[in-house]
């Protein structure tokens, strides 16, 4: 009288058959070992173009804000700031001037202390750019007041 | 008797053994490399030219959807102070977010540590990213294949497929996984793989004033960033875990954690 | 601010990377603690089984039931855990076997099989016997048809109760406790590797973590079990003293308990003394190794283990929750209220072993230049300091025993109170 004796088995069984038609149902298509093997490349493969395909939200061409401000950007090229792009200091452009219409104008004391409060660091790049002692130098007053940030002239103040 | 015994079982564990072998089809070395093709992304910071004034870190967050306020940042800097009692001071205050505004170093609950100026012997600033490393032990530990390497050797997260049980996180040894605080499944640094897809640059080469950062394709050879990686001196982050990073670093120092 | 997961309960000091928190916080405690319970668990409830040592017939079924009610405890820390717990169910349809929490699905879907499977077998002539106690009735309540319906699908249609057909059922619970070891030690085992293989942690990263691991699961299921089982002889012998029958349909006399009881208890602590030994020296080893090789994390993992977890690992894990339930057993004239403390500071010690490793190994930060502090949340004000917090864990806790008491109802622990 062996035969009931594989009943738990056939419901053990019952059980992996349901796991494997939910697979059916629940695991997305293309997933599997793709181009870098089974330990380094298993995934869903349409991950790839959902990544690839999201819209970028900075420019970073200078030719792109030209077409309206480019007094600013003659500006901002004949002086020492011309290495910094101007999303570096307005947010990413998107689709200015559609949306969003205007940028951000951060006229904070932290935005120019990011390079110019003076650090001490002799082995560093930093060292070199000029730099202010941000609790010596005119506390409280935004930089703007005196320095124009598209064209950084000392000189000329 | 015994012969044949021994003739049986020898048989029986050939046959066995030879199941777990037939496993290696899975790393075998010949397929993978004949799977890349002749684009495969990597990184160049060159430390000596980083300033740590944060620009690339804000580019990212706001590249890249993460909550500038939220304490977590797919890339950062990092700034060492070494005094001349040969004392070693770190932060990366917000990961960098602000930059660097203060000469105060940021020891988080420990307070703010003070340096004199003419204490110090030589300081600098490390910037950090995902390595997209060829041997990821993140993506090895994903238990559910989440996280994957794509052939051009970006290391993506598929974020509806993530289930938030945190062992790619654990099992970065840089430290650039995290939790993101809206979508709730792991991010972290993908080489900004919406632009380089679309022939533009990551948002924190770009945003970069002086140059520190530079992304590049090794497999080929004119690839400006490609001749520095293959003549000039160039190290790797712990390299010792056998992860086998993706970004390069110029000035590296040995301080450098 | 958004607060990110693991900030609320994380602070850090010196040079910690923007990006590490303490991820792994009290439920990942509690998940190893969980699978260990019920690995020990069974592995006692086999040693009769398998092995036939008859004095343990009493505390084997109480284990091997006492184990399948932990089953479902065991996914909810995880459940909790989970950024996404509703897609938990993605380790059983895409597992990636290169990481051992896939091995999750498999193993603990095998062990519960085995454990359900043996479970039935053990108490199928108790299923058929109940339905025809109930056939027999002339009136039925509803609980009865209730009873009736759930017996009789447990019996799955085989109503055999002659000496062949239980005779079969005696060498199918043999089979199964025994293939059942060595999927109870892997469902432990694999835990241990899951914090052993991650190399990014230099605290975990040992051989000898899946077998430290093992070892204090074998340790934490017996001090259960022995606990348990104590607590319920007591209660036994208070129903039979307040009841005032000496002798009910064979039923022991409170002497005749008290007697089993130290004899199964003397017994069976043998062998938690057994696995104590083994377990502490292995995590003597793996510190002793460190201190001698001194690699590069030696120097913040010793700040780590002699410095700010010192009273947590010293006093707490090895000294309240080792040496002392240690001596406690191995004085002479052992009683069952040495017992007892012993056992209850033993679970003590592997709880504090768990939390050691989880929370210890995040203890100190990626540069090895830095700490974190771990900072349980007590009163919960939103749904993740509830899951993450106290009272998460208390839930995880106490969930095994509201289930053993409904799946006591179904698989008596005691046949006595059956009886009709």
């Amino acid at each position: 009288m062996k035969s009931h004796v594989w009943r738990p088995l056939y419901v053990v069984v019952a059980l992996v058959a349901v796991i494997l038609l939910a697979r059916l149902v629940i695991v997305p298509k293309g997933f599997g070992a793709h181009d870098q093997g089974y330990m380094y490349g298993f995934h869903r493969l349409s991950n790839e173009a959902e990544w690839a395909s999201m819209k970028p939200a900075y420019k970073f061409d200078i030719s792109y804000c030209q077409g309206c401000h480019d007094d600013k950007v003659a500006a901002l090229t004949s002086s020492k700031h011309s290495i910094i792009p101007c999303e570096d200091c307005h947010g990413p452009a998107m689709d200015h001037p559609d949306d969003p219409p205007k940028l951000n104008i951060d006229k904070s004391r932290d935005l120019c202390l990011r390079c110019h409060a003076h650090l001490p660091y002799p082995t560093s790049g930093r060292s070199v750019i000029p730099g202010i002692d941000p609790d010596a130098h005119n506390p409280g007053v935004e930089c703007v007041e005196c320095h124009n940030p598209h064209h950084p002239n000392l000189e000329e103040m | 008797m015994e012969r044949r015994d021994f003739l049986k079982k020898a048989i029986i564990a050939i046959a066995g053994v030879s199941v777990p072998i037939a496993s290696l089809e899975f790393i075998d070395p010949k397929k993978l490399f004949a799977a890349r093709p002749e684009l495969h992304w990597v990184f160049l910071v060159d430390c000596n030219k980083c300033v740590g004034c944060g620009f690339c870190v804000k580019a990212c967050k706001l590249e890249n959807g993460i909550p500038f306020d939220a304490d977590v940042t797919r890339t950062w800097v990092e700034r060492y102070v070494l005094t001349k009692d040969n004392k070693v001071y770190a932060d990366s205050p917000k990961g960098a977010r602000n930059g660097f505004t203060s000469q105060k170093i940021d020891q988080e609950a420990a307070g703010m540590k003070d340096i004199k100026p003419g204490d110090i012997d030589k300081a600098f600033f490390v910037p950090k990213l995902c390595n997209q490393c060829d041997n990821p032990p993140c993506v090895q530990v994903c238990p559910v294949g989440a996280t994957y390497k794509t052939a051009d050797g970006v290391v993506l997260i598929d974020r509806k497929w993530c289930i938030g049980c945190g062992y790619c996180i654990m099992g970065c040894p840089y430290g650039v996984r995290f939790f993101h605080p809206v979508y709730k499944v792991a991010d972290k640094c993908n080489f900004c793989y919406h632009r380089i897809t679309k022939g533009l640059k990551t948002a924190c080469v770009d945003a970069c004033p002086f140059g520190a950062r530079k992304i590049g394709n090794i497999k080929d050879p004119n690839d400006p960033v490609t001749k520095v990686i293959m003549t000039e001196r160039v190290g790797v982050l712990k390299d010792e875990f056998g992860t086998k990073p993706q970004a390069f670093y110029i000035g590296l120092s040995k301080e450098v954690r | 601010m958004i607060p990110v997961h693991g900030e609320l309960w994380t602070t850090k000091e010196l040079f910690v990377l923007p990006n590490e928190y303490i991820y792994w916080a009290v439920q990942i405690v509690m998940y190893p603690f969980m699978t260990g319970v019920v690995a020990g668990a069974f592995v006692l409830s086999s040693l009769y089984h398998v092995f036939g040592i008859k004095q343990l017939k009493e505390i084997a079924r109480f284990a091997l039931v006492f184990s399948f009610a932990l089953l479902p405890a065991a996914p909810l820390p995880l459940l909790l855990h989970l950024q996404q717990p509703f897609r938990g169910i993605n380790v059983l349809m895409t597992p990636h076997f290169t990481s051992a929490i896939a091995a999750f699905g498999v193993v603990y879907l095998g062990y519960s099989c085995i454990v359900a499977s043996e479970l039935w077998f053990v108490y199928r002539k108790h299923f058929v016997d109940e339905v025809t106690a109930i056939r027999r009735k002339p009136e039925r309540s509803g609980a009865d048809r209730l009873r009736l319906l759930v017996f009789s699908v447990l019996t799955l249609g085989a109503y055999d109760t002659s000496p062949a057909a239980i005779e079969a059922d005696h060498r199918a619970v043999k089979l199964l406790a025994g293939a059942g070891i060595p999927v109870a030690c892997f469902l432990h085992g694999y835990a241990g590797f899951i914090f052993g293989s991650v190399k990014a942690n230099a605290l975990w990263m040992t051989p000898l973590m899946p077998v430290i691991f093992i070892m204090s699961a074998i340790v934490s299921g017996i001090a259960l079990c022995i606990l348990s089982y104590v607590v319920i002889m007591e209660l036994r012998k208070l129903h039979v003293r307040h009841k005032r029958q000496a002798s009910r349909y064979g039923a022991p006399t409170p002497e005749e308990i008290k007697g089993v009881e130290t004899n199964v208890v003397k017994m069976t602590t043998k062998y938690l003394v057994i696995f104590m030994v083994l377990a502490i020296t292995l995590e003597l080893l793996d510190i002793i190794f460190r201190g001698y090789t001194a690699v590069k994390s030696w120097d913040i993992i010793r700040e780590v283990i002699y410095g700010r977890d010192f009273t947590n690992i010293f006093v707490l894990q090895y000294a309240i929750g080792n040496l002392l339930p240690f001596t406690l057993l191995l004085i002479p004239g052992l009683t069952i209220r040495r017992t007892v403390i012993a056992t209850m500071l033993v679970l003590f010690g592997v709880f504090m072993m768990r939390w050691n490793v989880v929370i210890g190994g995040q203890s100190f930060s990626l540069t090895l230049s830095g700490f974190m502090e771990y900072h349980l949340p007590i009163i919960p004000d939103s749904l993740e300091t509830f899951k993450e917090g106290l009272f998460g864990a208390l839930t995880v806790a106490v969930a095994p025993f509201f289930i053993f008491y409904v799946l006591n109802k179904f698989f008596p622990v005691f046949y006595e109170e059956e009886a009709k």
